[in-house]
């Protein structure tokens, strides 16, 4: 985490500290993205009780590298048929929004790119652009699967914006602003004083942070909401026509707006870096934190199976947003009286 | 706050790059012979329009931009294009009608365009002595909307009523008709 320390030096000329920051949040992205992919494999080959990949390094830690050169040397193969401006463009639109939202997390009290007054409103306009690049990907392919896969991602995304912002709004009405750091801020001292145990606003607190995590798992397309993948019945999803690095891209994408979902889980409703038991606050708890819920995305790949997809919109449209408004309607009331 | 040369002018090619991308997304929009191409079009002119507004110190609106209109609006017309069309939209020539509409549409574009750009350079620009109550914030905004200009507030909810109506309307009548 060193190289995110940066901020600590103030005197630093305003555009030194715009270029640390970039490339700290690129290294960080790209590190968790390579890393990810071997927690992942290790984690789907305990579950599966086989020991993952052992060949490439001690435990296999050699390779995300290994499968980054193989996917640089690989041709990329853009299909004859497909729209070749959108076919190209769709893996670079698909990295920025990750890579634009982490600049407004706070790791801890000093590490954090902008602490921005509207963190929380950029860190959802910007994560929406995701689903219109892996949307255009799949569309500019010009291929069966991939735009079935399209048509897929809309329709789950427009599903799951909903209780997703509605949670998000019963969250700033409770605490009252946008601005990430200060809400981190008010959640220190002891881990009664999170977010998701702040029954006294709202009673069904944990089951708003349930909304969240779930609502999460269906915006980063993870199993088992990952109807826009489904290898078993659509070979790739929208990303079938995508060869080499293209395919690596989308899939550093993944990892990435994970990365920044479970971010802002922990600072909305895990209290960011402060620790459980009120003092000893830092870096180190945001990172506990972050690990522990990216480790329950996984576990959660690989333990349910995927859903049929009439079953996930129903979910959405007929269980999660009738809760969330309960929640949001509760939270009025509560806010009201006491 | 350290000042280093040419600060300003790297907040001018940043400010430009924000009109020219208004300005090609725009004329990409209209000019694109494929649909999902001039969504694209449609979608970069929002971008850079958030930009613009960026500059001009409203970062809540030009985030709200990118939300709801490249979030939103343009994903929801994507999605309407997926379900309409499946296959490449077929170039038709243009009639001599549409010529003529095409002719009628650019000299109102051009009446209009000149109007307010004359209006724009020519108008005198009144600076108030002091700074506006509203700085752009969350809460300025926020107390405007719901006292100052409530009423404007209430009109615009109208425009989303007539929407969903319409929706409705339109619902409705295809499913008597099956």
């Amino acid at each position: 985490m060193s190289f995110l320390a940066f901020n600590l030096l103030e005197p630093w000329p305003e555009p030194f500290r715009l270029f640390l920051y970039l490339a700290g949040v690129m290294a960080f992205v790209g590190a968790n993205a390579a890393y990810l992919v071997w927690v992942e494999r290790k984690g789907a080959a305990r579950f599966q009780r086989r020991p993952g990949p052992t060949e490439v390094g001690p435990a296999g830690l050699l390779q995300p590298i290994a499968d980054a050169i193989k996917l640089m040397s690989k041709q990329v193969h853009v299909p004859p048929d497909s729209d070749r401006i959108l076919f190209r463009l769709a893996p670079v639109m698909v990295m920025s929004p990750g890579l634009m939202c982490l600049a407004t997390i706070p790791f801890s009290d000093t590490i954090g790119a902008r602490n921005l007054d509207l963190g929380l409103v950029m860190v959802f306009a910007f994560g929406s652009i995701n689903v219109m690049a892996i949307m255009l990907g799949g569309w500019a392919s010009r291929n069966k699967y991939a735009i079935i896969s399209s048509a897929r991602i809309v329709s789950q995304n427009v599903a799951y914006e909903i209780p997703m912002l509605l949670v998000v709004i019963t969250m700033l009405m409770i605490t009252g602003t946008t601005n990430l750091h200060t809400i981190v801020e008010q959640q220190a001292g002891g881990f009664w004083h999170w977010n998701i145990l702040k029954v006294w606003a709202n009673p069904l607190m944990p089951v708003t942070f349930l909304i969240f995590f779930t609502c999460m798992l269906a915006e980063t397309n993870r199993a088992p909401f990952d109807m826009a993948e489904a290898e078993s019945e659509l070979v790739a999803g929208a990303f079938t026509e995508y060869a080499g690095m293209g395919f690596g891209v989308f899939f550093m994408a993944e990892y990435a707006n994970i990365l920044v979902g479970c971010s802002l889980a922990t600072v909305l409703f895990f209290g960011g870096w402060q620790s459980p038991i009120g003092v000893f606050s830092g870096v180190v708890w945001f990172l506990v934190k972050l690990y522990l819920l990216i480790f329950t995305v996984i576990w959660i790949r690989w333990t349910f199976p995927r859903t049929q997809f009439y079953r996930l919109l129903n979910l959405s449209w007929k269980i999660l947003i009738p809760i969330s408004l309960g929640t949001l309607m509760l939270t009025c009331v509560m806010l009201k009286i006491f | 706050m350290n000042e280093i040369p040419g600060t300003t002018f790297l907040l001018n090619v940043v400010f430009a790059v924000s009109l020219l991308a208004t300005v090609g997304g725009a004329i990409i929009a209209v000019l694109s012979q494929r649909i999902i191409r001039g969504v694209c079009g449609l979608a970069l002119c929002f971008i850079g329009l958030a930009g613009v507004y960026y500059f001009l110190h409203a970062p809540f609106l030009a985030l709200m931009q990118i939300l709801i209109y490249v979030g939103a609006v343009c994903i929801t017309i994507i999605f309407a294009v997926m379900l309409a069309e499946p296959d490449e939209a077929v170039s038709d020539q243009s009639s001599a009608s549409s010529k003529v509409w095409a002719a009628l549409a650019l000299i109102a574009c051009v009446a209009l365009g000149w109007g307010v750009a004359s209006l724009a350079l020519g108008g005198s620009w009144t600076v108030p002595a002091q700074p506006l109550a509203n700085d752009g914030s969350l809460r300025a905004m926020g107390i405007a909307l719901l006292t100052t200009y409530s009423m404007a507030f209430e009109v615009i909810s109208l425009v989303l009523l007539v929407a969903v109506l319409g929706a409705l309307a339109v619902a409705h009548g295809g499913r008597v008709r099956s």
